[in-house]
């Protein structure tokens, strides 16, 4: 944080600070997820391998793929040692001292693999020669935006998730093939594709990247590919990463016959599009047109009341929201968006790799791709977006303005996700801490040009402001607390979508528009 | 990036770390009869808030004195009262006259949180910033360091934010106090510090060098022409401010009587429990309390106390500058720990806080202190069920500090101020070994962090043997005692052989 740091000794410095505030958060509140990992840890603890995937005594079972049942398995051997009544299946809700201790403990040691990977991620970046100020440095500031990251900090260790060690392994996989280790990079995606099967929706940037830039190894002089070039070995050696890392994961569970119900715990298509709480994507404006033109309609009297869908948002906790006057969404038709809305960002990293960076941007892309146009997606899956986004914008001034945009809007809308009282004061500090420095360390890292926000976008982000007053001072105080209580979050996710659909159009922009200025770069 | 934006950041840590820890235990949580002291904080607002003026401070059937009566000044009863007020507004179960007894809720836990929180954001933290910008030397990054490192002093943010006690408030207005003199406005500073006098009877521990050091510039200014205006001005100031916090018991002599009585518990003996000063430590080797009458004790500790006060005050009234009024505020206010009479554990915030005020200055012996500090109120976190906060603020602050300061850099025999040993072997070079100081002290301070951590560890898992059941705790102190009784003659012999008259003071 200052001027002695020069000497270096600053990673630590931020890794173990972060580390030790996490440690404080111990006691604070935790949501569902905390059970949930405690069941997982029960049930992978005692009960045979064959059983993991049926066993469904509590509500929650596991529905993540095997390889993170294995580290559940692996944490619960430490379990053993704190607490053994954790680990019996019946304990439903079970949280002794000795549980949320090592529950928490476990959190913030499996980040210990976020803490490496964001330190090779800072090695990667492009740093100017001449020794700048340490706080004005790109790797500094890189390191600071992973780890002491908001989402982050409230998502795993107030919560409750495992985030930070599975984007720990996505991460490194990135900053391996920043460093044109490839083989590495895959090994490190197909492990946390086998953690976590949401990181499937960037497997498209990876495969292509991998496929264009690694199997075949010479371009043509123009740029585009030279068919001659492709490689089978370099082919046969990716396969042979991936398989023996999904044999190890899934293998086990096709053996014993069980591959079709480890899926159907993977999937499960009976959720509802939207979550309880509208993640802000395309979905949320879409529900929220429909709501308008269905009061539209009825007071212009086109419209029938009854013959309106019951009750289609009245709850506001609904799984399933009914649109009344827009056609409804399936399964297939939002997987369909979510497939159109990524293919020219892995089309041009076909036609037109830009190295690494153009692979990262594609990563991004298909990040927040999904994460606008998929079914059933949580507000956490922005972070997916948000933490790759960080190593582009401490290298473009560009990227910095949308980095701004979507970490502060994507952050807010994690807000809903702590409603306790005790809570309010860490969120709102912790959220003004992370987009204080930010904003600041990126102008900085920027300045003698002109501003990182168009005056239109600092506008918008202030609102977020005006928005938080709203819902959790004035709208408590209103008569619609009792009628209408499903507002706030309406509002909160609506408002958010605005701004990460802005970024996500933005992104977008800035890759098409690339290829005419921008020249692959080297290193 | 700009120092504002690094202030920013350091308050907003600080006040993260704060909140953090308050989602934390309390002491007293959910042990009746007596709970802890929060019920006594929240007591003190049922019997304000509720009963006349008059009646706070006597033992009536509404206000029983022997659970949890006001036994702090009128300004800690007068917070109660605003406290309790906003309390009133919230929830009247939460202040109700003896219906509230150890009522506890996670909405109240907030509540009293928040006041705190309040208070600091009040009074703690801007005087923390104004010293930290106005009257600390380097540039501004060391500046930035500075007020992180005294923002995340974990002894003081474990005693209020977990244990419960609004501290945060007397030694802010003590600094307030210590600001006002830094920049020259005597009469602001002696009204706050005449202000955290009334509100902890414990600042006066501070008080000597107060009075030496605006004495002592009266005098340089001439007792006859302008300092003696000057003195009056201040003294008024404090007669004044005295009178307004103490106006609704000045009716009756009684009144202001018992007050003083519940304030100064002569009757309480020498020590309490384990605390880390010379008379609960000589207790291991020789029973005091049995050997001696209760009025030879208080007798006893005085002299002691105003012997070890003696030469760190005179030396101030003689050079009035503000290094060694730092260091003097250092040196009485330890002096008062060790020696003095019915001294708390928590009482060791009392010379924390002008130690953290030379954190820039003697960054080792600083934080090595503020370490042990902390350390020393060991079994008291552990009864509050303080374990986590504990380690982890120890942790940042021991890592935190020595890095930001580079504590471990600069601790040359210059920058440690101990050039009067290089002069006193240059009188006596027979006598006297060459020792490499600097070394000495870092490996001593290597040593000492190793002991603590290791106590601190075997006081959380082993059992005591059966015959000794309080062996952790006498270690804890005995071990406290030892550094505390080190720092006291390091600060002094800095102090003393501080350089006449130019000193860089501001």
């Amino acid at each position: 944080m200052a001027a002695p740091v020069e000497s270096g000794g600053w990673f630590p410095a931020l890794a173990i600070g972060v580390s030790l505030l996490k440690c404080l958060f111990m006691n604070a509140y935790r949501s569902t997820d905390f059970e949930v990992h405690r069941n997982w840890l029960a049930v992978t603890h005692s009960l045979p391998v064959s059983r993991w995937y049926h066993e469904n005594t509590s509500e929650w079972t596991l529905d993540y793929p095997p390889l993170f049942a294995w580290f559940e398995y692996g944490l619960s051997q430490a379990a053993r040692h704190f607490d053994r009544d954790m680990l019996v299946v019946g304990n439903l809700n079970y949280a002794s001292p000795a549980t949320v201790l090592f529950q928490r403990l476990s959190v913030i040691f499996a980040d210990l693999v976020f803490i490496y990977a964001v330190k090779e991620c800072c090695s990667t970046v492009r740093e100017e020669k001449g020794a700048k100020e340490l706080l004005r440095r790109p790797s500094f500031i890189l390191a600071v935006l992973l780890l002491w990251n908001f989402g982050l900090l409230i998502v795993d260790h107030i919560h409750f998730q495992y985030n930070g060690f599975l984007f720990g392994f996505l991460l490194l996989s990135v900053a391996r093939h920043l460093q044109s280790r490839h083989l590495e990079g895959a090994l490190f995606f197909s492990i946390v594709l086998n953690l976590k099967h949401i990181n499937l929706y960037v497997a498209p940037a990876y495969g292509i990247y991998l496929l264009r830039c690694y199997c075949f190894t010479q371009d043509n002089t123009d740029g585009s590919l030279r068919w001659r070039s492709f490689s089978p070995f370099r082919l046969l050696a990716l396969g042979a990463i991936v398989i023996s890392i999904t044999a190890l994961s899934f293998g086990p569970f096709i053996a014993m016959g069980q591959l079709p119900q480890v899926l159907s715990r993977l999937f499960p298509f009976k959720r509802g599009l939207c979550h309880a709480y509208w993640a802000p994507n395309i979905w949320a404006l879409y529900n929220i047109l429909d709501k308008a033109l269905s009061l539209l309609g009825v007071r212009l009297e086109l419209l029938d009341v009854d013959s309106l869908p019951k009750a289609s948002m009245t709850g506001g906790l609904v799984q399933e929201f009914q649109h009344a006057v827009l056609p409804s969404v399936s399964p297939s038709a939002a997987l369909l968006c979510t497939l159109l809305s990524i293919l020219p960002a892995v089309l041009r990293v076909w036609l037109r790799p830009c190295g690494a960076r153009g692979f990262l941007r594609c990563v991004v892309l298909c990040a927040l791709g999904s994460f606008m146009f998929s079914w059933h997606v949580h507000e956490k899956a922005i972070l997916m977006a948000v933490l790759p986004l960080s190593i582009l914008a401490v290298e473009s001034r560009e990227d910095a303005g949308i980095f701004l945009v979507l970490a502060t809007t994507g952050h807010y809308s994690l807000f809903p996700l702590l409603f306790t009282p005790a809570e309010f004061p860490i969120k709102v500090l912790l959220m003004l801490l992370f987009t204080l420095y930010s904003f600041t360390a990126l102008r900085k890292l920027f300045s003698g040009e002109r501003s990182l926000l168009h005056p239109l976008e600092a506008l918008y982000l202030l609102g977020l402001v005006a928005v938080e007053i709203l819902c959790e001072v004035v709208f408590p105080l209103s008569p619609w607390q009792r009628t209408l209580p499903f507002i706030p979050l309406l509002l909160t996710s609506v408002y958010c979508a605005l701004g990460v659909s802005y970024s996500f159009v933005r992104l977008y922009i800035s890759l098409l528009t690339q290829e005419a200025t921008e020249k692959p770069k080297r290193l | 990036m700009e120092t504002r934006t690094l202030v920013w950041i350091s308050v907003l840590l600080g006040v993260i770390v704060r909140w953090g820890v308050s989602l934390n235990s309390y002491s007293g949580a959910g042990k009746p009869p007596m709970f802890g002291d929060y019920e006594a904080q929240r007591h003190w607002q049922e019997v304000t808030y509720n009963l006349p003026v008059q009646e706070w401070y006597f033992n009536t059937t509404e206000n029983e004195l022997s659970y949890w009566g006001l036994d702090y000044p009128p300004l800690t009863a007068f917070h109660s009262l605003l406290c309790a007020h906003v309390a009133k507004l919230i929830n009247p179960e939460w202040v109700e006259l003896q219906g509230s007894r150890g009522y506890e809720s996670p909405a109240h836990k907030l509540f009293m949180r928040a006041t705190v929180l309040a208070a600091d954001l009040l009074v703690y933290i801007p005087a923390v910033l104004l010293y930290c910008i106005y009257l600390t030397n380097g540039s501004t990054n060391k500046k930035v360091s500075t007020l992180l490192c005294i923002l995340l002093y974990p002894g003081l943010i474990l005693i209020d934010y977990g244990h419960f006690q609004y501290n945060g408030v007397s030694l802010g207005l003590a600094l307030w106090g210590v600001v006002g003199l830094g920049l020259g406005w005597d009469t602001l500073g002696s009204l706050a510090f005449s202000l955290a006098l009334n509100y902890k009877q414990m600042e006066l521990y501070h008080a000597l060098p107060f009075f030496c050091y605006l004495l002592g510039k009266c005098a340089k200014q001439g007792l006859a022409g302008s300092g003696l205006f000057s003195l009056v001005k201040i003294a008024g100031t404090v007669l004044v401010t005295f009178a307004l916090c103490w106006l609704p018991f000045l009716s009756d002599a009684q009144q202001a009587l018992q007050v003083l009585r519940r304030i100064f518990p002569v009757a309480r003996g020498l020590f309490e429990d384990k605390v880390a000063n010379a008379w609960c430590s000589l207790n291991v080797l020789v029973k005091i309390r049995s050997i001696l009458s209760s009025d030879s004790q208080v007798y006893l500790s005085l002299a002691v106390t105003l012997l070890a006060l003696a030469p760190s005050s005179l030396r101030l009234l003689r050079t009035p500058t503000f290094w060694q009024f730092k260091l003097a505020l250092v040196n009485s206010s330890l002096a008062f720990f060790l020696f003095s009479y019915q001294v708390h554990e928590k009482s060791i915030l009392l010379p924390a806080l002008p130690v953290c005020l030379l954190l820039n200055d003697l960054p080792l012996m600083a934080i090595w202190f503020l370490q042990v500090s902390t350390f020393s109120m060991l079994p008291l976190l552990l009864k509050d069920g303080l374990l986590a906060p504990y380690v982890a603020t120890s942790l940042a602050f021991l890592f935190l500090s020595t890095h930001l300061l580079s504590a471990l850099e600069r601790c040359t025999e210059d920058q440690l101020r101990l050039h009067a040993y290089r002069r006193l072997t240059a009188w006596l070079p027979a006598r006297l070994p060459r020792l490499d100081l600097a070394r000495i002290v870092r490996w001593k301070f290597y040593v000492s962090v190793v002991l603590m951590v290791g106590l601190s560890v075997a006081s959380v898992t082993l059992l005591p043997p059966a015959g000794l059941p309080d062996l952790f705790p006498v270690l804890v102190s005995a071990f406290s005692f030892l550094h505390f009784l080190g720092t006291f003659v390091y600060f002094n012999i800095v102090q003393l052989s501080a350089p006449q008259g130019k000193q860089k003071t501001k």
